[in-house]
């Protein structure tokens, strides 16, 4: 089973197992990352399950998509570079040990 | 109740008489809604001869399945392969992809979380005052004093309304969501009294009636660059009209009985504010303000080992599933810090609300008001309900604020 990394906004570090083909944003909700708020449920639509991808990562990610740009446009905590909806992003094995940091706020 | 076959096609799909479009059914629908989880995973409703399904997998699998239960044979009981619609079908709640790709995507824009920020301040100040104003009153009715006086405050000027005919809105809206449900007196009534409101609403959503920089301006500039039509733009407005405002009505009149029923939540928000949106939202999954909408079956299908054919009408219990106990912890609780991702009240899938930014934005900031400003909420008067086929929501709502 893959891992994900998340970071905290206070830098406390979490591993967590993610199962393959559940997006990010599931995965941080089955441990209860409460820094993922995801109020859409995964629809692509609020934007509030925004993360920073660890740069070494970006590239391994799927592009984002014309509806993740919009959205991302609207998070609560700054847009930088590396920012992604965790929603969007698809665990597969070649994502096994993903670093994804937390924002501060999402709404 | 009785197992019955039905045609042959469905031998262990339980049959049931309930109709859940009766006024009885709207006083209390949770004993029916336990009764139609209970029955099995897909039922079937001998009154309106419809499939139903009422636990949360069933309602998210259908909701998820666009291409299969599809829209554009009507988000209500009447299948538009079959019938006229009362009116011209909606180009983003009454259809598929590929068509609804495009207007969806103008909408998303339109409703963006970018443009929320934009608005969000003027939104909160004008909750600030609202919830100020009837402190000094103290004593008023939550229904039009609150729940419709501020969304009324603040959407139509969003949208770029001119200030004359605004008492068209939530008539008209009333009359869109009646004609969701089947051809009962609600729904007729509704209808036969439509011809103001519709011509109202028809001529809001031209170009020329709506002011620079509104969201229904916005659409129409989708339209100067192409991404739909100058013919589009107007049915799209119209459906920012339609469930733009009795929505959020319903919303805020739904979080607003829950504090007031709920003591120790509203005291929980009191204490920390920063709730004040997961209160809103959790009372959407509670009460769910959107209570139903159905698909049409465009193949033979099976759902959950039961076959439906083809071009039969699917009705989604969504409030039943919000509160399924297979999906949620004391789903019957009201509870400010439930971790509340995933319920259906907006919908999931592509038709999920295009407009619950607006919702939450609207509900959050009157919940903030009231966590700062309000000591306690207490009912002091007759509850009335309010009935329509498809939207939860009440007349009457008599409280008195005490100051924090």
């Amino acid at each position: 089973m893959p891992t994900i990394t998340f970071i905290h906004p206070d830098n406390r570090r979490q591993r967590v197992e993610a199962e393959i083909g559940d997006s990010a944003m599931r995965t941080a909700l089955a441990h209860g990352i409460d820094e993922i708020v995801a109020e859409c449920g995964g629809n692509a639509v609020c934007a509030t399950c925004h993360v920073y991808v660890d740069e070494a990562w970006l590239p391994k990610l799927a592009p984002v998509a014309a509806d993740e740009d919009d959205l991302l446009d609207g998070t609560a905590s700054e847009r930088l570079p590396n920012s992604r909806l965790s929603c969007q992003i698809k665990i597969t094995p070649a994502l096994d040990g993903l670093v994804l940091r937390l924002p501060e706020r999402q709404t | 109740m009785s197992a019955a076959a039905d045609g042959g096609s469905s031998s262990t799909i339980p049959r049931l008489g309930i109709d859940p479009f009766a006024l009885d059914f709207f006083d209390d629908p949770y004993p029916t809604h336990q009764e139609l989880r209970e029955a099995g995973p897909v039922v079937y409703l001998d009154k309106w001869n419809v499939y139903g399904v009422a636990r949360y997998a069933e309602v998210h699998a259908v909701l998820n399945d666009p291409m299969t239960f599809c829209s554009s044979r009507g988000a209500g009981l009447s299948d538009f392969a079959k019938e006229t619609p009362w009116r011209p079908p909606s180009l983003i709640l009454e259809a598929d992809p590929p068509a609804h790709t495009r207007t969806r995507a103008v909408l998303s824009k339109v409703l963006s979380p970018a443009v929320m920020k934009q608005i969000k301040d003027r939104f909160v100040a004008a909750a600030a005052a609202k919830v100020d104003e009837l402190l000094g009153r103290r004593h008023f009715d939550a229904i039009p004093d609150l729940a419709e006086a501020y969304p009324l405050s603040v959407f139509p000027d969003a949208m770029g309304l001119r200030q004359e005919g605004r008492e068209h809105l939530l008539p008209y809206a009333g009359v869109v969501f009646n004609a969701f449900g089947p051809p009962n007196e609600l729904r007729q009534t509704a209808i036969e009294r439509s011809m103001p409101h519709q011509a109202y609403v028809a001529e809001q959503c031209q170009r020329d009636s709506l002011s620079p920089g509104g969201f229904g301006a916005c659409i129409h500039a989708f339209a100067k660059n192409g991404e739909i039509t100058d013919a589009e733009a107007p049915l799209l407005v119209r459906s920012l009209l339609s469930a733009g405002l009795d929505t959020t009505v319903n919303g805020i009149a739904a979080a607003i009985y829950c504090l007031a029923r709920y003591p120790e939540q509203m005291a929980r928000l009191r204490d920390d504010p920063s709730l004040a949106r997961n209160a809103f939202e959790e009372a959407v999954r509670f009460e769910s303000p959107v209570q139903t909408f159905f698909r049409t079956t465009t193949r033979d299908v099976e759902i959950s080992g039961n076959r439906i054919g083809e071009g039969e009408k699917v009705l989604m219990f969504l409030a039943a599933a919000n509160r399924d106990p297979r999906r949620w912890t004391d789903p019957d609780r009201y509870d400010i810090t439930r971790k509340i991702s995933g319920h259906v009240g907006f919908g999931s899938g592509i038709h999920m609300c295009v407009g619950q930014l607006v919702a939450r934005l609207e509900g959050e900031a009157v919940l903030t008001a009231f966590a700062r400003k309000v000591g306690s909420v207490a009912i002091s008067g007759p509850v009335k309900r309010r009935y329509n086929n498809t939207l939860r929501g009440l007349e009457s709502l008599p409280i008195t604020l005490t100051p924090a």
